[in-house]
């Protein structure tokens, strides 16, 4: 006795058809389609419009216009970047912080000096230097940045700056992230002089339009190799000097008024 | 000359067992701090973005320098040919490749992100003090390797001293790369200067004879197997002279640092108002690690094990305190970007930082200690690298 029934009985059904082609092309569109948005979202770009070296980027910081007490430039980065503030922080002390304020004293003639501190973006980095998988690297525009897939947590980069400038992620991140500004727990992170900005063609980062918005004018970001740009400009006109000049890392950022 | 017989240590007793499951506990903590350190991040360390390294690194950093030393005994027996050490050197190399695989299982589970280590070995940046320390560490391995299997396999005895030649050079580069890693550091002025590579040199032949001392000892009394004096005599005050050693270059270190105005104000922290690190200096670093264990040693007390064995421990409780001063200390002055300047900001400039070890970094760094303890219980149960005996009787015809 056999219980199977022909096939031939019960011809597939049009809407059946219909059921397994579109249920077919889901699951072809559900394995592909991660593959093709990442794609979409996370390129390069091409090679022609790579960071070039004819292009210094770089900061000047006017300390004598930084105002005390003000926050802006600081609010701004962590908007931008989706870092939370260290005062909103669950955990203060291990909160990142790519740009802080400093405050400065004098002890003997009290003259107080404000500014923010935040990557130099050497020319020379001794975190680009000390890392051993190469996660820290310097693009040719002089932008020093982390690499995300290759960064273990060593914080050897943060053992070897100066400026105190990089955080290690001590948590698991909220969803403040943003889409264009990878972030993750165990790797070192500081300011990027917001790349991301830069490489839309902005010209400009958010802290110095916070700061420009806040009517200070204390900070102005450019192209230090073209002669042209504001900032080379201004930094032809006033003194600057750059943080521990006596290491001689060829600071991307230049102080004005301390 | 006398030959000697190896043997494995029995194993079976409920001494070893015991012995044995009171580590492998420690190694389970270890793995379970690991654990929880990596699920939750380092929000539950001590740590944060001001102490960057913390205990881990001490334990770690320690068992590495530890682990080049612990290599001396073998080295005296194969490059300088001294044939007292030759039935002692098994074992040195034994404990050498321990103490370095606890030391590195600690450094590479403190990582931000443990689970890329496959990065570290695929990525390099040869500029990088650490890239070559990856290197050195696994030449350690390989070179040890090799050295212990010419002193076990008769076919390739001739190889020895060779073999034993390179490891010596080898671990030589390899302490001054680890001192280097801290020696190459601009940032923070305790670090910086090509002192670190020679100090660390001659405290790892401190710290790793201590050690191996404390081992052989305890190996010896814990099978049963007689242990003359004149092995032990020997080699403590070859301990003595590597501690005074340490002290000589303690003191000109900060002794120089202190000639230099710049310098004054982080030697002043260090030595004076540091709180718990002048005290871990002054107390563990100086008294514990280095005057006790030369009282002990130079005077007749020594002429008992059991005050030869409390300077071994004293000179490994100095030399962890040594490295707590070192790295969280260092760390723990406030980096001068404007000096002469009060500071004050949101991110701890200007003040000195506070570090509290929580306990999961105790627990790793001690579960690197168990490793390296367990890995040469094992090793002496399966290999034949313990003299049967060590009295006077047979040291004496060794050297005729």
């Amino acid at each position: 006795m056999n219980e199977q029934k022909p096939m031939t009985e019960h011809p597939a059904s049009p809407e059946r058809r219909s059921f397994m082609g579109a249920a077919t092309a889901t699951a072809a569109g559900l394995a592909i389609a991660p593959g093709v948005m990442l794609y979409e979202v996370a390129h390069g770009k091409p090679d022609e419009q790579a960071a070039s070296s004819a292009v210094r980027w770089g900061m000047l910081v006017d300390a004598t216009k930084c105002a005390t007490g003000c926050n802006d430039c600081v609010s701004a980065c962590s908007t931008e970047n989706g870092w939370t503030p260290a005062a909103e922080s669950k955990h203060v002390k291990q909160a990142p912080q790519w740009i802080r304020k400093l405050e400065l004293e004098d002890p003997l003639t009290q003259m107080q000096t404000n500014l923010p501190m935040m990557c130099q973006h050497c020319a020379e980095p001794p975190c680009v230097d000390v890392c051993p998988t190469g996660a820290s690297f310097k693009r040719a525009d002089g932008i020093v940045l982390v690499n995300r897939h290759t960064c273990i947590g060593c914080r050897y980069c943060m053992m070897a700056c100066p400026y105190k400038a990089r955080s290690l992620v001590h948590e698991p991140l909220n969803d403040t992230q943003k889409p264009d500004v990878p972030r993750g727990i165990g790797c070192v992170e500081s300011c990027t002089f917001c790349v991301q900005k830069v490489d839309r063609g902005d010209g400009t980062t958010a802290c110095v339009e916070a700061c420009t918005a806040a009517g200070h004018n204390a900070l102005v970001f450019g192209d230090m190799n073209d002669p042209e740009s504001a900032i080379s400009k201004r930094l032809r006109e006033i003194p600057t000097k750059q943080v521990r000049a006596d290491l001689n890392l060829g600071l991307g950022v230049r102080y004005h008024g301390i | 000359m006398a030959s000697i017989t190896f043997r494995e240590v029995d194993g079976g007793s409920l001494k070893y067992w015991l012995l044995l499951g009171f580590f492998g506990l420690f190694v389970l903590f270890g793995a379970l701090a690991w654990n929880y350190m990596h699920h939750h991040g380092h929000v539950v360390t001590g740590m944060d973005n001001q102490i960057v390294w913390g205990l881990p690194h001490v334990f770690a950093v320690f068992l590495i320098v530890a682990a080049s030393g612990a290599l001396n005994v073998a080295s005296i027996a194969s490059v300088f040919s001294q044939k007292m050490y030759k039935p002692l050197a098994p074992l040195s190399a034994l404990l050498a490749l321990a103490l370095m695989a606890g030391g590195l299982l600690v450094l590479v589970l403190d990582l931000g992100r443990s689970d890329r280590l496959i990065v570290a070995m695929t990525n390099f940046n040869f500029k990088s003090m650490f890239t070559w320390n990856v290197f050195l560490y696994s030449g350690f391995f390989g070179l040890v390797g090799i050295y212990l299997w010419t002193m076990l396999d008769s076919s390739v005895k001739r190889y020895s001293k060779a073999a034993g030649t390179a490891a010596f050079i080898w671990r030589l580069v390899l302490t001054t790369g680890t001192g280097s890693l801290f020696g190459f550091l601009i940032a923070r002025e305790l670090y910086g200067t090509a002192m670190l590579a020679p100090m660390f040199i001659i405290m790892s032949f401190a710290y790793g004879l201590a050690i191996y001392l404390m081992v052989l000892a305890a190996a010896y009394a814990g099978t049963g197997r007689p242990l003359g004096d004149a092995v032990m005599q020997r080699l403590k005050n070859l301990l003595a002279v590597f501690v005074a050693a340490v002290l000589y270059f303690v003191v000109v270190y900060h002794l120089t640092n202190l000639y230099f105005a710049k310098m004054t104000s982080v030697e002043t922290f260090i030595l004076r108002d540091g709180g718990i690190f002048t005290t871990l200096f002054w107390v563990g670093q100086i008294v514990i690690g280095c005057v006790l264990p030369l009282i002990i040693l130079l005077t007749g007390l020594s002429k008992q094990r059991s005050w030869i064995m409390i300077a071994c421990g004293l000179i490994v409780l100095g030399g962890v305190a040594q490295m707590y001063v070192t790295i969280i200390g260092a760390q723990a002055y406030p980096l001068d970007m404007f000096p002469g300047l009060i500071e004050r900001s949101s991110f701890a400039d200007g003040v000195v930082h506070s570090y509290v070890p929580s306990l999961p970094e105790l627990m790793l760094g001690l579960g690197g200690f168990a490793v390296a303890l367990l890995a040469t219980m094992f090793g002496i149960k399966v290999l034949r690298l313990l003299p049967a005996q060590l009295d006077d009787a047979t040291v004496a015809k060794l050297e005729h």
